[in-house]
């Protein structure tokens, strides 16, 4: 269970939030890393994929089977129904394929 | 509990695995067994004929990642020492990715340690592997059902 102190806590005052894609992800959204404002009615992870693919193709693309997509808040392994606050870091990525 | 302070790395550049045995061992008299598993890049993948491998990774949380691995083992097994060391960037084939070593008292441990923390790392660790094709073209591996179950069988009933 994730309970790891925000990672940026300079963001917590500016309600923003890290959020990176790595791999397929971030060849679809086109980004590695972007600070985001999070909206007043995003607070799990489930909730922030959703806001996401709203912003544009290339969101939809990287989030379109969402079963392939994995997640970490503040770099512990996270499920969709994981809390997202201002000052978190969210990562966003294939299941691992490392070894 | 405590145990050893595992060695982890994550790097670009080749490892020694003489050099990393030896300094697993440096000074000990207490070590009967050392395990070891050396992961490496394979010239075909499903048919296909590879030039290279790149590999990908989430900086802040791989040695997290594999520091949490570690604590694991040395929770289920009486290891005197773990190191892994995983390599990053674009590899050729024939050269090495991963490295494994364990030590113990006795094999088993050390030998049951190296399958699970490889298993568990395949699984785990933060990596991400994009294979580039002779003839052109590449694609991003996907992770397999075959390493969840090996992942799997390490389960214990609590």
């Amino acid at each position: 269970m994730n309970s790891a102190a925000p990672i940026a806590p300079a963001n917590v005052a500016a309600g923003t939030i890290v959020v990176m894609y790595f791999a397929w992800l971030r060849e679809r959204t086109g980004i590695g890393e972007e600070t985001l404002t999070l909206p007043p009615d995003v607070s799990n992870v489930g909730a922030l994929i959703d806001w996401l693919i709203t912003r544009g193709p290339g969101y939809q693309s990287a989030f379109a089977s969402r079963q392939t997509v994995r997640c970490a808040v503040n770099q512990d392994f996270a499920t969709p129904d994981a809390p997202v606050a201002p000052g978190d870091e969210v990562a966003f990525f294939p299941p691992v394929t490392g070894g | 509990m405590s145990g050893p302070t595992p060695t982890i790395r994550v790097q670009a550049e080749d490892f020694d695995i003489g050099a990393e045995f030896a300094a697993l061992g440096k000074g000990r008299a207490d070590i009967g067994g050392l395990g070891c598993f050396v992961g490496t890049v394979r010239e075909t993948a499903k048919g296909r004929k590879i030039v290279s491998m790149t590999l990908e990774h989430y900086p802040a949380m791989t040695e997290a990642a594999m520091a949490r691995i570690a604590t694991e083992a040395t929770g289920r097994w009486p290891l005197l020492g773990i190191t892994l060391i995983h390599r990053v960037g674009t590899l050729l084939p024939g050269e090495n990715i991963v490295l494994v070593l364990t030590a113990s008292a006795h094999r088993q441990a050390a030998l049951d340690a190296t399958g699970f923390l490889i298993d568990w790392l395949k699984t785990r660790a933060p990596f991400w592997k994009k294979e580039s094709f002779a003839g052109g073209g590449d694609a991003w591996v996907q992770a397999n059902e075959a390493d969840d179950k090996a992942a799997a069988k390490w389960a214990t009933v609590t």
